[in-house]
C-alpha cells in the first residue's frame, strides 16, 4: 500500500470511455441466454400454489409421455442426491434444497423441474405434472412469527427466529436516564429487491471423460462454485465456473445457487447440457430473490441543544421460508450503526425470522439503505419535537472532518470524511434558501409541498466480518481479492480477474489501475476473466468492494511488474535500482538519459533473455498479488464489537418533492446528492452508479413492493403491479463531487456501488413526509405509495400510517 | 414436435430470412434462437420492459408481444444492424459509449431501438421528448440520466453533421 501515491494521476479520474461499453451496444454482449451448447435441454418448473401444504404426490406420467420430454425431476429424488445450500446463520435444521420435499414453505416454492427440448415443450410438458397439496397453516406477517404459536415454517428448528441478540455498545441506559429528552418511533420497510432486468439463469454441462462440471451463470456470488461443488458432492476443482458471461444487472441479488445445483445435477444425470433461464414470474416469485423486509422500533436520547446521546434500535426482518445469506443483511448495519453521526451509545437488537413468503436474498447495501432510513426518519423526528432546523440538527451532530478516524461504539473506524463540507456544497447547489421559498410558496398556494434531506454512509470495501459475528461457528477473517497482470512477448498487457461483473465497468477499472501504475495507455490493455479452477481467490463484487479490493490487486500486480523491469534495467545498465528513472514503460539512468532502455527491450529480455536477467528472477513476465481487506483479520469480541468494512464514503441527499393534492401523485421536482467516495477511478462510472443507486431508492421509496395477500400469494409478480421508476419518474439528478481520499486504499479510492441507493429512499421519505406535515400527517412505511397519500389527503386515514 | 408450421418471409437487418415456423413462437425467440441475433433480450415477455425492443418497419415495436408468423413480409431492425453500413459504431451507440449511457448492458439494445426511433421522426428532442421516448424501457443500473445525455449528444452531433448519420439498411 502506497498512501496518497500521486495526487496528479494520469489515467485515474479522467474522463474515459469504459472497455466494456462498445461490445453492449453493438449488441454483441454474452449473457448466459445467449450461450448455445450443442445438444443443449430446457429446464420449466412446476411450483407450488400454496404458502404452506405437505405433499401428497406427484404424478409425471403425462409429462413424460409428451414427445420432446427427457426427464421430470423431483424433491425425492433430488434431495437424496444433494447436500442441503449453504445457511448463514447456525441453524442446521433450517435445510434448503432447490425442489421441495414433502412439505412446501411459500407460493411458487419449487415442486418438480422438467426437462425438455425446448423451452416450450419444457413449458408444456410442466403443466401436465399433477400435484396433491394438503394445505397447512401459513404465516405471511413477522410479528405474528415470532408470537407463541405461530405456525412453523420449519417445525424441526423449534421456531421461526433464526437469529436474535441484543448488542449493548456503551452506556446506553444511562444516556437515556440522563437525556433531556427521548423520542420513540417505529418504522417499516417494505419488501422490494433489486429486479434486475436480467432474470437469473444458468447453464451446465457434465463432461464425463474429464468428471468436470462446466457451469456458465448470470451470477454474482462470493464462494459460489465451492458451495455449488459442496451442495453436488463434488470436489471443488470438478466445477469450473467461467465467468466470462455478462450479467444483465444484479445489484446483490444474482444468487441462483439453488438454479445452480438443480441444473448441475440434472446434466450430470442426464448427460446432456441443460439450461434454466427463468421467466419473469418465476423470478419474481421463486428466484429467491426478495429483498429486506423489516420492522424498525427506534429509540433516541437527546438533549435540548439537539445532541444526540443514545440510540436503541430494534430491527425485526422478514427472511422468507429459508435462511441463506439473509440474516446477515441484519449485520452489515453494525458497521455503520449510528450513521455518520456521533452517538456514544447504541443498543441493538436485530431479529431474523421466517415466514412463509419467497426467500430473501443480498440487495445492494445488504441492509444499510434500510437502517439509514429508520436513523433519518429519527433524526427528522427530533428536529421536529425540538422545533430546529433538520440541517442544523444534523451539522450539530455530524462527525467532524478532524474526528477521523473515528471509531463508533460498535467497532468499526471510520476512515475519513468531510461531511459538513458535502451538506454545505450540496445545500449550495440547490438554492437551498431559494427552495424554501419555493415550497413555502407551493403552500401558499394550496399545494403539498416538502424538502427531505438525508445524510448517510455507503460502508465499503467487503469484509464480511458479520459473518462470525452472526455465527460464531464462521471463523472467516478475511475476504481477500486478487489479480494477476502480464505483459506478453509482444509488450502488451493483459490483466486477469477472477469473477463476473454486472455492470460495474471493472474491466474498466482494472485497466485504468494497470495503466496508471505502469504508465501504460489503458486503452491498449485487455482485461480477461479466468475461470474459477484457474482463478486467483476471489469474493465477487459485493459490498462496494472493487474498486477498493480489486484497484488495490491490480495495483499491487503491476507494481511487481514495475520492480522487475527495473531490475532488469538496473542489471543491464550496470547501476542500482534506486538510479533507474521509469517514464511511461521506458528507463534511464538518473542523469545518463542517454543510459537507457525501452519497453519492448525490457519486454524481451525477461522473455527471451535469461542470460541478461539479473539472478533470482523468474523469466517471463507475470506478476500475482492477493490483497487482503485493509483493517481486516480480527474476530469480534465477545461482547460484539468489531471493525466490520474499512472505508466510508458519505451521501447526502436533498430532495424537493410535491404531492398533486388532486391526484395525490408524488413528483421529485428537484434533486441534489452530494457524494464522496474518495478517489474515483472512473467519474463517469461512479456517477452513472450512483444516478441508478438512487432510481432504485426511488422505487424503493414510492413504487415498489412484493405485496403478499393474506392467503400467502404474491400479488405483484409481474412488472405491472411491481412498479420499476421509468424516465418519467426519475427526475434530472445532479451529483455533487467531493474527495476525502482514505487513507487505507491504494490510491484513496473508496467504494461507490451502492451509492445512492443508501441515502434516496430516507431523503425522499423525509420529503414526502415534510409535504404531509401541514395536515398533521405522517407516513412511515415503505413503499409510500400514491394510494397511501390519497387515504391521507383525503382524510380517509386519519391514523398516521406505520 | 408435429406442431404446424407456417413459410415466413421476413427482411432482417437488410437481409431477406425465409423459415417454417410455429405459430407460437415470438419474434423474438426466432431472433435470437434461430437467426442467433442475441443482441435483442428478453427481460419480461409480457410487454413491460422494452429489453426486446426492435423497429418493425421502422418503428419501435417490443419482439416479445409478436409471433414470429406476424412479422411475415415486413423489415426488422435489431441492435445488430444499426450499426453503419461500414461496421462501425453508429452516432448513437458511439454517443451511448461517450457518454456511458449503459452498464450491465442488457437494456442497451432496447434503449438504443427506442431512441433510434425518436432521432429518426424528432431529429432535435427536448430532455422531454427523450424521457417520453425511452419511458417505455426500463433500465436498472442508469436511473436514465446518462442515457438521456446520450441521446442528446447524439441529436446534436447528428445536426451538426460532423458525422454521416448511421445507414439503417431497410430498416
Amino acid at each position: 500500500m502506497i498512501v496518497g501515491e500521486g495526487t496528479a494521476f494520469r489515467y485515474i479520474g479522467k474522463k474515459r470511455r469504459t472497455k466494456e461499453d462498445p461490445r453492449f451496444v453493438m449488441g454483441r454482449g454474452r449473457f448466459v441466454a445467449d450461450i448455445a451448447l450443442p445438444g443443449m435441454k430446457h429446464v420449466a418448473l412446476v411450483a407450488s400454489p400454496y404458502p404452506s401444504a405437505r405433499i401428497l404426490s406427484i404424478r409425471t406420467q403425462a409429462a413424460l409421455a409428451l414427445p420432446g420430454v427427457h426427464y421430470v425431476l423431483t424433491g425425492e429424488e433430488f434431495c437424496a442426491a444433494t447436500d442441503s445450500l449453504a445457511i448463514g446463520v447456525d441453524t442446521p435444521k433450517v435445510t434448503r434444497y432447490a425442489l421441495a420435499k414433502d412439505v412446501v414453505r411459500y407460493a411458487g416454492e419449487w415442486v418438480a423441474a422438467v426437462v425438455a427440448d425446448t423451452r416450450a415443450i419444457a413449458e408444456d410438458a410442466a403443466e401436465l405434472i399433477e400435484v396433491d397439496y394438503e394445505p397447512t397453516p401459513h404465516v405471511i406477517d413477522p410479528e405474528h412469527a415470532v408470537a407463541a404459536g405461530s405456525p412453523l415454517v420449519h417445525p424441526a428448528h423449534g421456531s421461526n427466529v433464526l437469529f436474535h441478540r441484543r448488542f449493548v455498545w456503551g452506556p446506553v441506559e444511562q444516556a437515556f436516564a440522563k437525556a433531556e429528552h427521548q423520542l420513540a418511533l417505529r418504522v417499516r420497510w417494505g419488501r422490494s429487491a433489486t429486479v434486475p432486468i436480467e432474470t437469473f439463469g444458468v447453464a451446465a454441462q457434465w463432461d464425463p471423460g474429464q468428471q468436470i462440471l462446466d457451469v456458465w451463470a448470470s451470477i454474482q456470488m462470493p464462494k459460489y462454485p465451492d458451495q455449488a461443488a459442496r451442495a453436488l458432492r463434488l470436489p471443488g476443482n470438478a466445477v469450473r465456473v467461467h465467468y466470462d458471461v455478462d450479467v444483465g444487472g444484479s445489484y446483490g441479488v444474482k444468487r441462483g445457487i439453488k438454479h445452480t445445483v438443480l441444473v448441475g445435477y440434472l446434466a450430470r444425470r442426464l448427460g446432456m447440457p441443460v439450461r434454466l433461464i427463468e421467466d419473469r414470474l418465476e423470478n419474481m416469485r421463486g428466484g429467491d430473490a426478495h429483498g429486506p423486509d423489516r420492522v424498525f422500533d427506534m429509540q433516541v436520547a437527546f438533549d435540548s441543544d439537539g445532541t444526540l446521546t443514545a440510540l436503541k434500535i430494534r430491527a425485526l426482518d422478514d427472511v422468507g421460508a429459508y435462511a441463506g445469506r439473509a440474516p446477515l443483511q441484519l449485520g452489515k448495519p453494525v458497521s455503520a450503526i449510528c450513521g455518520p453521526y456521533r452517538i456514544a451509545a447504541v443498543e441493538y437488537e436485530p431479529t431474523s425470522v421466517m415466514t412463509h413468503k419467497t426467500p430473501q436474498e443480498a440487495v445492494r447495501g445488504f441492509g444499510q439503505s434500510p437502517t439509514n432510513f429508520a436513523l433519518e426518519r429519527t433524526i427528522d423526528h427530533v428536529a421536529r419535537q425540538l422545533g430546529m432546523d433538520a440541517i442544523e440538527l444534523r451539522r450539530k451532530n455530524l462527525i467532524r472532518k478532524d474526528e477521523f478516524p473515528y471509531r463508533i461504539p460498535s467497532g468499526s473506524s471510520y476512515d475519513s470524511g468531510d461531511y459538513h463540507t458535502v451538506l454545505d456544497k450540496a445545500l449550495a447547489a440547490i438554492g437551498y434558501p431559494a427552495l424554501v421559498a419555493e415550497r413555502d410558496a407551493a403552500r401558499r398556494a394550496g399545494r403539498l409541498a416538502g424538502i427531505g434531506i438525508s445524510t448517510c454512509l455507503e460502508p465499503s470495501g467487503g469484509n464480511s466480518a458479520f459473518e462470525p459475528l452472526f455465527n460464531p461457528k464462521n471463523d472467516t477473517t478475511t475476504w481477500m481479492e486478487s489479480c494477476l497482470v502480464r505483459v506478453d512477448l509482444s509488450g502488451a498487457i493483459t490483466g486477469v480477474m477472477n469473477t463476473s461483473s454486472s455492470g460495474q465497468g471493472h474491466e474498466s477499472l482494472v485497466s485504468t489501475v494497470i495503466g496508471e501504475v505502469l504508465e501504460r495507455d489503458p486503452a491498449g490493455i485487455r482485461v480477461v476473466r479466468a475461470d474459477s479452477l484457474s482463478a486467483l481467490p476471489s469474493n465477487s463484487p459485493v459490498g462496494s468492494r472493487m474498486a477498493i479490493m480489486l484497484g488495490g490487486a491490480a495495483a499491487g500486480a503491476a507494481r511487481k511488474i514495475k520492480e522487475t523491469l527495473i531490475e532488469i534495467a538496473a542489471h543491464n545498465l550496470h547501476c542500482t535500482t534506486e538510479t533507474i528513472e521509469y517514464h511511461d514503460g521506458n528507463v534511464a539512468v538518473r542523469g545518463h538519459p542517454e543510459q537507457c532502455m525501452t519497453w519492448d527491450q525490457l519486454v524481451a529480455i525477461a522473455h527471451r533473455k535469461f542470460h541478461q536477467m539479473p539472478a533470482g528472477l523468474e523469466p517471463g513476465l507475470q506478476a500475482k498479488f492477493v490483497w487482503e481487506v485493509p483493517t481486516g483479520g480480527a474476530l469480534p469480541t465477545a461482547d460484539g464489537v468489531v471493525q466490520i468494512y474499512p472505508c466510508y464514503a458519505f451521501e447526502t441527499h436533498i430532495v424537493y418533492a410535491e404531492i398533486d393534492p388532486e391526484t395525490a401523485k408524488p413528483s421529485l421536482r428537484k434533486y441534489v446528492c452530494g457524494h464522496d467516495c474518495g478517489v474515483m477511478i472512473n467519474p463517469d462510472i461512479v456517477h452513472g452508479m450512483t444516478y441508478g443507486g438512487i432510481a432504485h431508492g426511488i422505487g424503493a421509496a414510492l413504487y415498489e413492493k412484493f405485496a403478499y395477500t393474506e392467503d400467502g400469494q404474491l400479488e405483484s409478480g409481474t412488472f405491472m403491479d411491481y412498479l420499476i421508476p421509468s424516465a418519467m419518474e426519475v427526475p434530472t439528478i445532479a451529483i455533487v463531487d467531493h474527495c476525502t481520499p482514505s487513507p487505507l486504499t491504494t490510491f484513496g479510492q473508496k467504494g461507490s456501488g451502492e451509492a445512492g441507493y443508501l441515502g434516496a429512499p430516507a431523503a425522499i421519505a423525509n420529503a414526502i413526509n415534510d409535504a404531509l406535515a401541514p395536515l398533521g400527517a405522517s407516513i412511515e412505511t415503505l413503499p409510500i405509495t400514491q394510494d397511501d397519500l390519497w387515504r391521507v389527503i383525503t382524510g380517509q386515514t386519519t391514523m398516521k400510517i406505520t | 414436435m408435429s406442431e404446424k408450421l407456417y413459410a415466413i418471409s421476413v427482411v432482417v437487418n437488410g437481409m431477406e430470412r425465409k423459415a417454417q415456423v410455429p405459430a407460437r413462437l415470438t419474434l423474438v425467440d426466432w431472433l435470437r434462437e434461430e437467426l442467433r441475433l442475441t443482441g435483442t433480450h428478453v427481460g419480461c415477455e409480457h410487454g413491460i420492459c422494452g429489453a426486446c425492443s426492435i423497429m418493425l418497419d421502422g418503428e419501435p415495436v417490443r419482439s416479445c408481444l409478436m409471433y414470429a408468423v406476424l412479422a411475415d413480409g415486413h423489415r426488422v431492425t435489431t441492435v445488430e444492424g444499426l450499426a453503419q453500413p461500414d461496421g462501425s459504431l453508429s452516432v448513437l451507440q458511439d454517443s451511448f459509449c461517450q457518454l456511458h449511457g449503459l452498464q450491465c448492458g442488457y437494456c442497451t439494445p432496447g434503449m438504443l431501438i427506442a431512441a433510434q426511433g425518436l432521432l429518426d421522426a424528432t431529429p432535435h428532442p427536448s430532455d422531454e421528448q427523450i424521457r417520453e421516448a425511452i419511458g417505455g424501457n426500463l433500465c436498472r443500473c442508469t436511473g436514465y440520466q446518462q442515457i438521456v445525455d446520450a441521446v442528446k449528444h447524439a441529436a446534436a452531433r447528428l445536426a451538426e453533421g460532423s458525422l454521416s448519420p448511421r445507414g439503417r439498411g431497410t430498416g
